[in-house]
């Protein structure tokens, strides 16, 4: 049992956008137009009727939701206790990063904007947007390292295919991070008709909370899909990977408030945490600001940024959205972190005994469940983000 | 009065900022930049302390950024490196930077430093108005430096004046929603910049971004007391050269002397 205080303020944080000390908005003056009319607006549209009957209406119709909960016989057999997979890899798409851009498209036509801008790291995200993009007829232009255009070329085939331009990001690591600082640059030349879709529960405050609340469609489902199935809504662990950490704010989100539930974060180790290429953020980074939030980030005793590294372009990131920095904080969260070659062993392995394969990100998930200690009596949500085809040619490498 | 007032007192009209990396283009370069810059006709030295992720700044600053890092530059080397800056140096001399790298300086400490050096003022443009009046605010006003906002053409009246209210020596006027070493369309800007001229602010205005040459130059100052030039020098020193030739040669050219 966890020793915390519910906390109202793990669902919502602060006018100004803080969870504790985490969060705010730490943007140039040139942002503060485009960023104070999404804080003023962002609830109030949200929670318009109207709205909601078209977000309802696309999750359902276009997105496939609910996703199904699946009971893993064989994995759970393993691990020896009930462990439910959360079929985020069935969403259109791919990946769990479309609930997210279905509701921001929606927001961006009430907002008036013309085009629309993204990150992506893997390219789910951007996959994701380019595909709303398309279905709203809306110029979309996609920010994605140079690396990682490289070594997720699939994505990059479909962006393009649904009709995005894709720019190299060039700058520092060419990942997801400088991706990134290249959509807010752009968003910062053509603030007036343009959205920014961020992917993640990371940048200025109201990102966080608005992604969150989009992604925590994953938790409503669960608690539901869960009493129909065992009688209890609530489980004893929900365990999902951490990048930004969107998938996990979407899966903790509606058990935030349930001391009962154990949320465990997977993040991304790399080589090993100490190997000096990890992209475990709360294990290796200080508080400090990236992307317009105050949150924990990996950087030198300079304050320079460092370059992190994982072996899924959606977890290298030096840092972590500040719900979760709050999280980690507060001690809410559990944090564990997977290496490179444990989420390959991991993909392997779930595909083999429940004919699941599962993206590279979604694989550290799984890699901290034999180290969890659980019972019989343990019943587990695992958030399965996304699916493996865009790692193909990694797990190819390996096969 | 503080040294900013001070330049703008006996200079209303064409008051010029210059901007250069801090450890750029070589480490030990910055109090050789600052020397030529101040001979050759600068009024204002803006002195940036690289950032791995400058988010207001476009290529031509970021990859300054990035050599003067690789360098070896950082704030502590930087406070070593302009520690008797005030021998030599009379004009004043603004530290710019992101939030980041000062939080792990420590603010405090970073302000009672860079006042200690003989800095005058500060440009933190990731430092928003709330987080300003919050906390760090009242820390910058006891080491008494000067802060100085910026306003952009989107920036609504009650805000601009709410900003000018809390800077000092001078008011930064974005020309437009852009980061730096974009072009601009200088009829635009004019239009925004006789606005503010209308509003009678408690500062003066200086002009930045996309300021480059002689021509950019007469148009950003028709209606404000001066402007801040930045990409436009680091690209000079990026060709390389005699660090005092290539800054006379181009603060002339600007200048028009």
């Amino acid at each position: 049992m966890n020793l915390f205080n519910v906390d109202e303020n793990y669902q919502n944080p602060t006018m100004e956008g803080y969870y504790g000390d985490f969060g705010g908005a730490y943007i140039p003056e040139m942002l503060y137009g485009n960023v104070e009319t999404l804080k003023t607006q962002y609830l109030q549209i949200m929670q318009d009727p109207i709205f909601q009957a078209e977000f309802q209406y696309l999750l359902k119709d276009y997105v496939g939701r609910p996703t199904p909960l699946f009971l893993a016989e064989r994995l759970s057999k393993e691990i020896g206790a009930t462990i439910y997979l959360k079929r985020e890899d069935l969403c259109h798409t791919g990946a769990h990063k479309i609930n997210n851009t279905v509701g921001q498209i929606i927001l961006a036509q009430r907002l008036g904007k013309k085009k629309i801008i993204a990150e992506t790291g893997a390219g789910q995200h951007g996959v994701a947007t380019a595909t709303v993009c398309a279905l709203k007829g809306m110029e979309c232009v996609i920010y994605m390292g140079e690396k990682d255009i490289e070594r997720q070329a699939p994505n990059v085939a479909r962006m393009k295919m649904l009709g995005a331009t894709v720019i190299p990001a060039k700058s520092g690591s060419k990942t997801l991070k400088d991706a990134t600082n290249e959509a807010i640059r752009a968003w910062i030349n053509e603030p007036n008709e343009t959205h920014y879709i961020i992917g993640s529960v990371v940048g200025p405050h109201p990102y966080p909370d608005m992604v969150a609340r989009f992604q925590s469609v994953i938790s409503e489902e669960i608690r539901k899909q869960l009493k129909e199935k065992t009688g209890n809504e609530l489980p004893t662990h929900v365990v999902a990977c951490v990048g930004g950490g969107s998938n996990a704010a979407g899966a903790f989100y509606h058990f935030l408030n349930e001391p009962s539930v154990n949320l465990v974060a997977v993040e991304a180790a790399g080589h090993g945490v100490n190997s000096g290429l990890s992209a475990a953020t709360t294990q290796l980074g200080t508080p400090g600001i990236l992307h317009g939030s105050k949150s924990i980030v990996m950087q030198t005793s300079d304050g320079q940024v460092v370059e992190p590294h994982s072996i899924s372009a959606g977890l290298d990131y030096p840092g972590i959205g500040p719900l979760h920095a709050f999280l980690y904080e507060s001690k809410r969260g559990i944090f564990l972190s997977a290496t490179d070659e444990e989420a390959l062993e991991s993909a392997f392995h779930l595909s083999k005994i429940e004919g699941i394969i599962p993206a590279l990100e979604t694989a550290h998930a799984f890699s901290v469940l034999p180290k969890m200690n659980l019972k019989a009596s343990d019943v587990v949500v695992v958030c399965l983000s996304g699916r493996g085809d865009k790692d193909l040619a990694t797990y190819m490498e390996h096969l | 009065m503080s040294k900013l007032e001070l330049v703008f007192k006996e200079k209303s009209k064409r008051v010029l900022n210059v901007y250069c990396t801090a450890g750029y283009p070589s480490l030990d370069s910055t109090m050789k930049v600052m020397g030529s810059l101040q001979k050759n006709g600068a009024d204002i030295i803006e002195l940036g302390m690289p950032y791995s992720d400058p988010l207001a700044d476009g290529e031509v600053i970021q990859v300054s950024s990035i050599k003067a890092l690789a360098n070896g530059m950082n704030i502590a080397v930087l406070f070593d490196q302009i520690k008797d800056m005030r021998k030599s140096i009379s004009i004043p001399v603004i530290l710019m930077g992101y939030m980041n790298p000062i939080l792990q300086y420590g603010f405090e400490n970073f302000c009672k430093k860079a006042k200690e050096v003989g800095v005058d003022g500060l440009i933190l443009p990731d430092l928003p108005l709330f987080e300003f009046e919050q906390s760090y605010g009242k820390i910058i006003t006891e080491n008494n430096l000067d802060f100085i906002f910026l306003v952009t053409p989107e920036t609504p009246v009650d805000r601009i004046k709410k900003l000018d209210s809390l800077s000092n020596g001078f008011l930064y006027a974005v020309s437009s929603s852009a980061t730096t070493g974009k072009d601009k369309d200088f009829n635009v800007v004019a239009q925004y910049l006789q606005k503010l001229q209308a509003m009678q602010l408690k500062n003066p205005i200086l002009v930045g971004f996309g300021i480059k040459d002689k021509a950019t130059f007469d148009a950003a100052t028709l209606h404000t007391q001066g402007a801040i030039i930045g990409s436009a020098y680091i690209q000079q020193l990026t060709k390389g050269g005699d660090i005092e030739t290539t800054t006379s040669q181009f603060l002339n050219s600007v200048l028009g002397a």
